[in-house]
């Protein structure tokens, strides 16, 4: 053991950390589904199947067998990527996952790009001049991203920029006609559109994601301009910073070089937290916007008691958070040394 | 000959939710090319006077005075740019405690480089040669690997050195040192001190040195302020503070403990209201240069 390299051992350390999460995880998941008291074989087989054909799926699911042998049968189906099948959508659940996730993902990605590009300044700004109007305004902007509801905030942007003023694409990710045109290599259509060099599908892409994108930007902004303004205020009351004027450097450098290489290091972990938040499907805004992502995916199969689809969306919304929280700490270590 | 500095009728008040409450009142004193301690107890206004000085009171802190003259020019009436102008190229500050005082996430080379270059409008290769050679003149070994360290990787006395080289860059005029050894090991307070000392020696700088060690001010400054409630209670030459007149002085004296003159009580000092109010004195043992 003793001879191994030391990033050897942190790879296995790491690998073990996301194994056991990623277990425990799905035998939670798996013991609340079965334990809840809707029978997955009635929803098969409907209402008014005979008792043959009843017990028939009984044993084809594996429900005569121990609760834990079960489980160690649903894990080596999923090791072989088999996550079992949708009732819901009558396909394999792991082709239903490929097509809502990437919506999700390139959503997601929108909201949180936007989200930090307009809240780490703004909250930067309201540390700076804190007390003062800019810090007010920067408040009562993050205020009504916090307390707005989705649902309404998202029909009067629909209702106005699609509605009125026909500015933006409407629900959905494409304009009908452009559907399918081209080649699905990502599964995101951004890209896809990029990839194939088809600026038209682009375009109309990107008229269709603004509204939903920017909504979740906008609650990404309220919670990362918070968090930015308390960070950097924390880290301008630092006696460095005194150094820093001391050694008169302009505004400017102190507070973008000195404080904020400072809040770059928590600040990694909240963008993080956010991005996840965001990446786990945001089942309102899916809804409105006729988003197909994995939000409304996974609330549909959990309405109709779609365990299959459950399960495989819960496998896929905890490897996002164990592999953001990893990326995450490696961030961390790179711009913190003393993390090192 | 006008001297180095010239504070006259410093006032710095602290608006607080309770009331103003004035950290530096009155203050007036002078500083040629000498080293001048100040010193005084917690929240007598000496970090305030310091940071006067660079005009760093933020708000809610008000600074009032007179003048502030750097050889005559008074530095009240410069505008905030000139003023970064004056910061770091003319007069220049040591914190106490170097791990606070340096930035944790930026090379200590960096940070050194920043300072020469800012003031010197030099080249990122002239700075770093310069950088190293300063880090050998406030003796550290291996300049090098120091360079491309950071802050956590260094012992206090490592850290202040390193203060000291990058304060010391860009060739100022005056160094305030605002209890520059209060965070350091007794025995490496020396050795700092020792450093400091010949480099503003060696480049006729003053020294403005903060602290509320009354056995190392005497020991390493010409000239001492005593500060109490934010005024200068007292101002007397360094090496004869053992003749200083005023009772508050007396009292920091007599509360000391000696090891060649052990006693079984420490006295305790005894404050009077009145220090609040009267006028400082001067007294034979002031015989002041500069002023």
């Amino acid at each position: 053991m003793a001879a191994l390299p030391k990033w050897i051992k942190g790879i296995g350390h790491t690998f073990f950390t996301v194994l056991i999460t990623m277990v425990g995880l799905l035998f939670v998941t798996f013991v609340i589904g079965r334990v809840m008291p809707i029978d997955p074989v009635l929803s098969i087989v409907g209402e008014s199947a005979s008792r043959a054909t009843y017990d028939a799926a009984y044993r084809e699911l594996g429900l005569d067998k121990p609760l834990i042998i079960q489980f160690l049968l649903f894990l080596k189906d999923m090791v072989h990527g088999d996550f079992g099948e949708s009732l819901l959508t009558a396909r394999p659940v792991f082709q239903d996952l490929l097509r809502v996730f990437p919506a999700t993902l390139e959503l997601a990605t929108m909201g949180t790009i936007f989200g930090v590009l307009l809240g780490v300044p703004l909250g930067v700004i309201a540390a700076v001049r804190r007390g003062r109007w800019a810090d007010h305004v920067a408040r009562v902007v993050a205020l009504i991203g916090y307390s707005m509801p989705v649902f309404w905030i998202g029909l009067i942007g629909l209702l106005v920029f699609y509605g009125k003023l026909g500015w933006i694409g409407g629900p959905g990710r494409l304009d009908i006609f452009y559907v399918d045109t081209v080649p699905h290599v990502t599964g995101m259509i951004l890209v896809d559109s990029l990839l194939a060099g088809d600026m038209d599908v682009f375009q109309n892409a990107i008229s269709h994601i603004i509204l939903p994108a920017g909504l979740l930007a906008y609650y990404s902004l309220a919670y990362i301009s918070r968090m930015t303004r308390s960070f950097m205020l924390e880290q301008l009351d630092q006696e460095y910073i005194t150094t820093a004027r001391v050694k008169g450097l302009s505004e400017s450098a102190v507070i973008w070089r000195h404080a904020f290489g400072n809040v770059k290091v928590p600040l990694i972990t909240v963008i993080a937290l956010s991005y996840a938040a965001l990446l786990e499907g945001s089942v309102l805004t899916e809804t409105i916007f006729a988003w197909p992502g994995i939000g409304s995916y996974i609330t549909n199969a959990l309405l109709s008691a779609d365990m299959n689809a459950v399960l495989g969306g819960t496998v896929v919304v905890g490897l996002v958070f164990v592999c953001l929280n990893i990326f995450s700490d490696l961030l961390y270590q790179f711009f913190d040394p003393r993390a090192q | 000959m006008t001297p180095l500095l010239e504070v006259n009728h410093l006032t710095v008040k602290f608006l607080t939710r309770s009331g103003v409450s004035e950290a530096v009142r009155d203050i007036s004193f002078s500083l040629g090319r000498e080293r001048l301690g100040i010193v005084g107890e917690s929240g007598s206004g000496k970090s305030v006077t310091g940071r006067s000085i660079l005009r760093l009171i933020r708000r809610p802190g008000i600074l009032e005075a007179d003048s502030i003259k750097l050889e005559g020019q008074d530095l009240l009436k410069l505008s905030e740019r000139a003023m970064r102008k004056v910061r770091g190229h003319q007069i220049s500050m040591i914190m106490q405690d170097p791990k606070f005082s340096l930035n944790p996430v930026m090379r200590i080379g960096d940070q050194i480089c920043e300072a020469y270059r800012l003031h010197a409008g030099a080249g990122k290769k002239e700075a770093r040669e310069k950088t190293l050679a300063m880090l050998e003149t406030v003796l550290i070994r291996d300049p090098e690997r120091v360079f491309q360290a950071y802050p956590h990787e260094m012992s206090g006395g490592m850290g202040q050195r390193i203060m000291i080289a990058m304060m010391l860059i860009p060739d100022p005029k005056i160094l305030i040192a605002d209890e520059p050894t209060s965070a350091l090991d007794v025995t490496v307070q020396k050795e700092v001190l020792e450093i400091m000392d010949a480099l503003v020696r060696e480049r006729g700088m003053g020294l403005i040195f903060i602290s509320h060690d009354l056995n190392v001010v005497s020991a390493f400054c010409d000239r001492v302020l005593i500060m109490y409630a934010g005024r200068i209670v007292e101002t007397c030459r360094a090496d004869r503070l053992h003749d200083a007149t005023h009772p508050y002085t007396i009292g920091l004296l007599n509360s000391m403990p000696r090891l060649d003159r052990p006693v079984e009580y420490l006295k305790v000092l005894q404050r009077d209201a009145a220090w609040d109010l009267a006028p400082g004195v001067s007294g034979i043992a002031d015989e002041g240069d500069g002023a």
